[in-house]
């Protein structure tokens, strides 16, 4: 394992012990601050909008929450996965996190204090994550392996556990296509702290991120801790696809990590710029896409992908 | 003078092909070595070796001073690596981020400052591609490619660079500016070690000459090298054994 610096060190281990005084002034923000901003927003656009539909149903409003969110954080993630040609592994998480779900629905089913399938998906596609990371650096083989295996296994325990225990198949079917209806508002307050988690830790590590992501070798060589950064992309991973799978479903999350990523790479040459364009990217293709599937009475996953991919026509084409 | 790298007694296999027998050498820090030999020879092997990116199945590697794999101050190394990775060739990324990279094991996880900024824009001044700094790095020539990686390693203020064959793919006329620069960094204290499979052009350059295939066959002044038939010896064995399945990893 590569050492750093004793500089970098100490600014790790000032790291180390701010992270449970940040944790804290997150869970204090979701939990306090941000329900009355929330009404406060909601209200604004109830004025604005003139008491629309769109803005004042509460099921709208957290779904419009959401895909907001979900359009900052997946193609920020989506960036360096694209670039290292891991653009699937959102879908092999996604597909083991619906197992955490299935999993989440029948433990909560007979122990109702574990009724939180979200929260068991999380834990479920985080280990799945590390488990990756750990194949991936023990064993030698084509990087598609052990995608191709967490993806069919995650899947398997899903549709196993689901076959075995009894699950209402409507809840089942908001994981695995999505459910822009069906968001309720202690997942928005989920999602803003997994937001506010990837945000941080993507704003301090963005360069070593970059850096291993463009020139492994060379980030070995200035004695970057490439494994713990690879780790902690994966983990993150994780959770930004556990919280994009509510509104797009298991089945479509890898599109939002990789198409406003794909589509921003056409009209810039710079890494950093095409970061923001894809976030750009990704926020039309939330908001035109929820908007779209509630005028054409579709399905509201498939629409922001739909978009989404027609963003990255027009880009390549321009 | 200081000693920047040096190796004792080292062997490395690659499935228990052996690649690199018993080989000890040292360089001294503000030293300009050209290393050769032929294809296979263990030539890239060495230099991995050399700067702690690969572990040695015996014998010891220092550098600076200090046991290679425990080495920490990266930003003293610079490498400039034969091959252009995928992501070198299909990444958004300009030359402006890529030397940028420099800067970051210095930064860690704090923001660039002015000062960084600054020691970048003279590291792309110093290798004269000011003017492409907005372009994406795949869109640059071979030639000017390579001069960025080498302001990458400058901007990490490195005093170690090494180089793996960097003018494969350079037009010709542009090697010789590339060897004119490589010249500059090394009359300015920076320690070189070049890979090059044109012998002729680096024994124009180099200092110190060394050659290496499997073992090291000789290791001196340029002047004393080209005079030891040490050339002959390690290429006419390179051709007895090429009958023989090339060993990988060159």
């Amino acid at each position: 394992m590569a050492t750093e610096t004793t500089r970098q060190r100490r600014e790790l281990g000032a790291v180390a012990l701010g992270i449970p005084l940040v944790l804290l002034a997150f869970i204090v923000f979701v939990v306090w601050v941000f329900p009355p901003l929330f009404e406060l927003f909601w209200n604004g656009m109830e004025q604005l909008f003139n008491e629309h539909w769109l803005v004042s149903s509460s099921f709208l409003q957290h779904g419009f929450t959401a895909g907001v969110l979900i359009g900052f954080t997946a193609p920020v993630v989506g960036s360096y996965l694209v670039n290292r040609q891991m653009a699937l592994i959102g879908e092999a998480l996604a597909h083991t996190a619906f197992g955490g779900v299935a999993i989440g629905l029948f433990v909560g089913a007979s122990i109702p204090v574990l009724n939180y399938p979200l929260l068991w998906a999380l834990v479920v596609a985080a280990i799945a994550a590390l488990g990756m990371q750990y194949i991936a650096v023990n064993t030698d083989g084509y990087a598609d392996i052990p995608i191709a295996i967490m993806l069919t296994g995650g899947f398997a325990v899903g549709i196993a556990v689901i076959s075995y225990g009894v699950v209402f198949s409507a809840t089942v079917e908001s994981y695995l296509f999505g459910d822009i209806l069906f968001v309720p508002f202690e997942n928005v307050q989920l999602m803003v702290g997994l937001t506010l988690l990837v945000g941080l830790v993507v704003g301090l590590t963005h360069k070593q991120l970059k850096f291993i992501t463009f020139d492994r070798e060379a980030a070995r060589l200035a004695r970057i801790n490439v494994w713990l950064y690879d780790t902690l992309l994966i983990v993150l991973t994780a959770l930004v696809v556990v919280a994009a799978m509510q509104i797009l479903g298991a089945i479509l999350v890898a599109g939002m990590l990789v198409i406003p990523v794909a589509a921003a790479m056409q009209v810039t040459n710079s890494f950093n710029r095409g970061m923001l364009i894809s976030i750009v990217f990704g926020q039309i293709a939330v908001i035109g896409g929820i908007l779209s599937s509630y005028y054409l009475g579709i399905a509201t996953g498939p629409m922001i992908i739909l978009v989404a991919i027609g963003i990255y026509l027009l880009a390549i084409v321009r | 003078m200081k000693t920047a790298i040096d190796i004792e007694n080292v062997s490395f296999a690659y499935n228990e092909q052996p690649v690199i027998r018993n080989v000890s050498m040292t360089i001294e820090s503000g030293d300009f070595l050209g290393l050769i030999g032929p294809n296979g020879s263990g030539k890239t092997t060495l230099l991995k070796i050399m700067l702690g990116l690969q572990l040695p199945d015996s014998g010891s590697v220092e550098l600076f001073g200090t046991p290679a794999n425990e080495f920490a101050e990266g930003t003293r190394l610079g490498y400039v690596s034969q091959h252009s990775t995928d992501a070198d060739s299909m990444m958004r990324v300009t030359v402006r981020e890529v030397v940028e990279m420099g800067r970051y094991p210095h930064a860690g996880l704090r923001r660039l400052t002015d000062k960084d900024h600054q020691i970048i824009d003279d590291a792309l001044k110093t290798v004269e591609i000011e003017e492409y700094a907005d372009r994406r790095i795949s869109n640059l020539s071979g030639g000017q490619r390579q001069r960025a990686y080498i302001a990458r390693a400058l901007a990490s203020e490195a005093d170690l660079l090494a180089l793996d064959e960097p003018t494969v793919g350079v037009d010709a006329d542009v090697v010789d500016q590339f060897y004119e620069l490589l010249t500059e960094l090394n009359a300015e204290g920076i320690t070189i070690v070049l890979i090059e499979h044109d012998i002729a052009k680096v024994s124009e350059y180099a200092e110190t000459m060394a050659c290496l295939d499997g073992e090291l066959y000789e290791h001196s002044a340029t002047s004393e090298f080209l005079k030891s038939g040490a050339l002959e010896r390690a290429f006419s064995s390179a051709r007895a054994v090429s009958s023989r399945s090339v060993t990988r990893g060159d």
